[in-house]
């Protein structure tokens, strides 16, 4: 075979592979047919207030939600970051969405919904596990089941969801929320904190480490509706947590707002791994539809000694917005960033971290991993600032972007700030495209140029991957190979 | 709009008349437009994009006087000045403030290239084509620079034509009262030109001033330039620079800016790279003590494919220094082939010093490779114990692995007679030497 029909036949099998992966379907696109209360689409105070009601919330939180819906008023939508955003209308949303139960009971599980959370794979019985994983089910508005409960409250962990905790440990919520992340935040921050409602909620206690990875499942099935949720994670003194967050939506023409808010909180010698396998619905391959994922997430070492481990596995929504940060507040604390952000079709993603030395000997370390296809948009914005007080910290920073098609774009936009003699801040960053080498030289030992792709993409992943629990580690490898298939260009 | 700001357009409002009498016919044209810009426009915050460390309400905030007549403040005659780099023979022009002088070396080398002022320049037709072409009055300073300017120098060589010796050019500061100089440059290389230009910075007395620069490049297919900017000015010396260039195909331009001294500094390199085969170096430099303000923001477009560009900034911060970068290199749609690298290493050497920095890529190519790089650290504590070990004391050990960590940037300059007069400047400005050239009375 002379070049021309080699050449020929590599961009056939190209074409037919980007082909392949662009109709390749969203998999947790399926509508559930169980019944949902919605309150009607709007947002007031009277929202708020009905919210509230709707919970039977105690005086104290519909103050709070009615302060931050008053600041949220006098916000404008936020523009700046490296996406394009929509105006969205905020009063064409419906607040507040509960899937019924048909048995009246919480405990028991609608078959409806026990269904859907077989199709997504996520076991609600603890019978049918079989690694030890505790989960809290979230659709909508509501979290409609939390296994292994009883198991937890042995050791003394908490793990509810944030609306229980409201009613059984008021103290412990009233203590901790909005503490990081107060509802004068951002816009976004704002109008979480007047409509949330519900989330997960988790208080390890002092030298607990809890036995069990603790998950969160979140889930939109409700048209017209948006989801905002708040995931409250304590740590006190000497403990350990693992915990998961995973989310799926359908399949719709419209956007849908997806604007959560993740505090936490880490004591003295106390250590979070929280991890994120993010698969909200991305949209069609003409970018219609698909949820804004705007959140908030944050969280502080408070105590000498304590460690905060982000690890995020972004593969949808339509548009992401996302900066998971650590307020080293504490001496000799440790904060990690782990990201894998892939970006497909018409998706656009503007995520990164920041990482906030307060405390002396404080560590940080930021590895970001951007893979950019198809028409779509992937930003890295960080910021590591070292306070004056801060000595001896140090920080390695590290984002590389790998393009898979000449109209995607890649971004890296970090900000670094030091403020004493005694820090080492270290940001590198690279973009480029798969090596073609290597591509070769996988074909030529008899590997297709899909495989190759898939090989070279998990590899360049891996650094990330490594560090997600291995439940997800599992899943997120097969999401990112799903994705991947043929975008080589 | 900013009340900083306010003041120079009422400035302008009041002596449009004389401003435009006494200005080369040229700059009259950009000058309402400037205006209009300016009407809506206002300075961006401390602390907003791109901004993060530098305030240009407070930097403009002074009343300065703009010498808006024309008259001739410079009291020294040109003689005076040496500013002679050692074995470099160069054609030497000054800028007293903003009033254009040629020295009596200049203009010998025979060459088809002119240097000359807007005013009286012999090529006023290259003066009209390209004034204010690849500036963007979108800047506000350099709206602000349009709308006041009055003359410039333009250097212009021929096409195919080259500079047997670098142009140097010499801003001298020296004035009774509180100024502002409005100051122009506009390089123009034809087609396969070439040339070296060499600008130095200088104040005397102790008054305050401020230089607002616009500094437009034009680089014809093929054209060659070597452009370093020496700054060696004093602590109550601010200096508002734009530099704005623009490459055509194959075309190799060399930015070297280097702060040395200076009092508070915001340099603007904007690089437009428009055609394929282009080799672009951007280089700074800052050493900064006392309460020193460096401040560079360099973005370079890479608007075609092809191309390499190289991108390396240091800065050595001391005592209060504050030390700024943020860069952008951005490669449009459809530009494949481009290999550019951006590094931005800084050391912290006190406790009260800042460093902020930003570099950023903004990538809309597939095929492309780049990267960037940024640090801000110390020197190497195992490299100094090393040294002492060897009998090396350690302010001498810290000398020598500073002018190590400058060497990057100090070898990129192309000039041999430069590169060896800027490593002993370098030397001397970390001894604390005064760094005044032996022969010249420039002294403080």
């Amino acid at each position: 075979m002379n070049e021309n029909n080699i050449n020929n036949k590599k961009k056939q099998d190209e074409e037919s592979i980007i082909n392949q992966a662009a109709s390749e379907e969203y998999r947790y696109g399926f509508v559930s047919d169980f019944e949902t209360d919605v309150i009607p689409k709007g947002l007031d105070e009277n929202v708020v207030r009905r919210i509230s009601q709707l919970k039977n919330e105690p005086e104290w939180l519909l103050e709070f939600r009615l302060k931050a819906f008053r600041h949220w008023q006098t916000l404008p939508l936020p523009k700046w970051g490296k996406v394009n955003m929509p105006d969205i209308d905020f009063q064409a949303i419906s607040y507040y969405a509960a899937p019924q139960t048909k048995t009246g009971d919480k405990k028991e599980i609608d078959p409806e919904l026990k269904k859907t959370f077989d199709k997504l794979g996520i076991p609600l019985e603890e019978q049918k596990r079989l690694s030890g994983m505790a989960v809290d089910a979230v659709v909508d508005s509501v979290s409609v089941h939390t296994s292994y409960r009883e198991r937890l409250a042995e050791l003394g962990v908490i793990f509810c969801s944030i609306s229980e905790a409201v009613k059984d440990y008021p103290d412990l919520v009233r203590k901790y929320i909005g503490s990081v992340v107060p509802y004068t935040d951002n816009f976004f921050a704002a109008l979480n904190s007047a409509v949330f409602s519900d989330g997960s909620f988790v208080y390890i206690p002092k030298g607990v480490r809890c036995p069990m990875e603790l998950s969160s499942y979140f889930r939109i099935n409700a048209a017209q509706t948006g989801q905002f949720e708040r995931t409250l994670i304590v740590a006190d003194d000497d403990s350990y947590v693992s915990y998961l967050e995973g989310c799926t939506a359908p399949m719709r023409d419209e956007n849908q707002l997806h604007a959560a808010i993740v505090e936490i909180i880490v004591e003295e010698r106390a250590e979070v791994k929280y991890s994120t396998v993010q698969n909200w619905y991305p949209g069609d391959k003409d970018g219609k539809g698909g949820i804004y994922n705007l959140v908030t997430k944050r969280g502080i070492c408070r105590g000498d000694h304590s460690k905060l481990s982000w690890t995020q596995v972004e593969t949808g929504s339509a548009i992401t917005w996302k900066y998971p940060s650590t307020i080293l507040k504490g001496n000799n604390t440790v904060g990690e960033f782990y990201s894998v952000a892939l970006t497909r079709n018409y998706q656009m993603a503007d995520t990164g971290t920041k990482m906030i030395h307060l405390g002396k000997n404080s560590r940080s370390t930021i590895v970001s991993k951007g893979i950019s296809a198809g028409h779509s948009e992937n930003s890295y914005r960080g910021m590591v600032k070292v306070a004056p007080a801060a000595t001896n910290s140090r920080n390695y920073t590290q984002c590389d972007s790998l393009l898979l098609s000449d109209t995607s774009g890649a971004h890296t936009f970090p900000v670094i700030e030091v403020g004493n003699d005694s820090s080492i801040v270290e940001h590198e960053a690279t973009t480029s495209k798969i090596n073609e080498d290597q591509i070769f030289y996988c074909n030529q030992r008899g590997i297709s140029t899909e495989d190759a792709v898939g090989l070279i993409v998990n590899g360049y992943a891996r650094d990330v991957m490594k560090k997600l629990p291995m439940e997800f580690a599992v899943e997120a490898q097969r999401l990112l190979s799903v994705s991947l298939e043929g975008s080589v260009g | 709009m900013n009340n900083s700001l306010k003041q120079y357009i009422d400035l302008h409002d009041q002596n449009l008349k004389a401003i435009n009498s006494h200005s080369a016919t040229q700059l009259n044209s950009l000058r309402q437009e400037a205006r209009k810009v300016l009407e809506n426009a206002t300075l961006p915050p401390k602390g907003s994009d791109d901004y993060e460390a530098t305030d240009l309400n407070e930097a403009l905030a002074p009343d300065y006087g703009v010498n808006i007549n024309h008259v001739d403040l410079s009291r020294e005659s040109t003689t005076k000045f040496r500013c002679e780099v050692p074995n470099l023979s160069t054609c030497l022009y000054y800028v007293f403030n903003d009033t254009f002088r040629p020295s009596a070396t200049a203009g010998q080398s025979g060459d088809k290239a002119s240097v000359e002022s807007f005013q009286n320049t012999k090529h006023p037709e290259v003066l009209a084509k390209h004034y204010g072409t690849v500036a963007s009055l979108n800047n506000t300073c350099t709206a602000l620079n349009t709308m006041l300017a009055q003359d410039g120098v333009l250097i212009y060589i021929p096409k195919g034509s080259a500079t047997s010796k670098p142009i140097q050019l010499i801003n001298v500061f020296d004035a009774n009262a509180r100024l502002m100089a409005v100051r122009r440059l506009l390089i123009v290389l034809e087609d396969d030109a070439q040339a070296k230009v060499l600008v130095c910075d200088h104040t005397k007395g102790d008054q305050q001033y401020l230089s607002l620069e616009v500094v437009e490049v034009i680089a014809g297919r093929n054209a060659r330039l070597d452009y370093y900017h020496m700054e060696e000015s004093d602590n109550h010396t601010t200096r508002l620079s734009q530099l704005w260039a623009r490459q055509s195909e194959g075309s190799n331009v060399l930015i070297d800016g280097i702060t040395l001294t200076n009092g508070f500094t915001r340099n603007d390199y904007h690089i437009d790279v428009d055609g394929e085969h282009c080799d672009t170096h951007l280089l700074g430099m800052a050493i900064a003590t006392s309460s020193q303000h460096v401040d560079n923001h360099t973005l370079i477009n890479h608007n075609a494919p092809r191309c390499h560009s190289n991108e390396m900034f240091k800065y050595v911060l001391n005592d209060n220094a504050i030390g700024a970068f943020a860069g952008k290199i951005l490669v449009k749609p459809n530009c494949p082939k481009i290999d550019a690298y951006q590094g931005n290493r800084n050391i912290v050497a006190s406790p009260t010093a800042h460093m902020y920095t930003k570099p950023q890529l903004e990538i809309y190519t597939d095929d492309v490779k780049c990267s960037h790089g940024a640090t801000v650290g110390q020197l190497d504590q195992d490299a100094l114990f090393y040294m002492q070990t060897r009998g090396i004391s350690l302010p001498v050990a810290q000398k020598l692995l500073m002018q190590a960590f400058m060497s990057d940037v100090v070898d990129g300059v192309r000039l041999d007679t430069l590169r060896d007069r800027l490593r002993h400047l370098v030397e001397m400005r970390l001894s604390g030497d005064a760094m005044i050239c032996e022969s010249c009375e420039l002294k403080k």
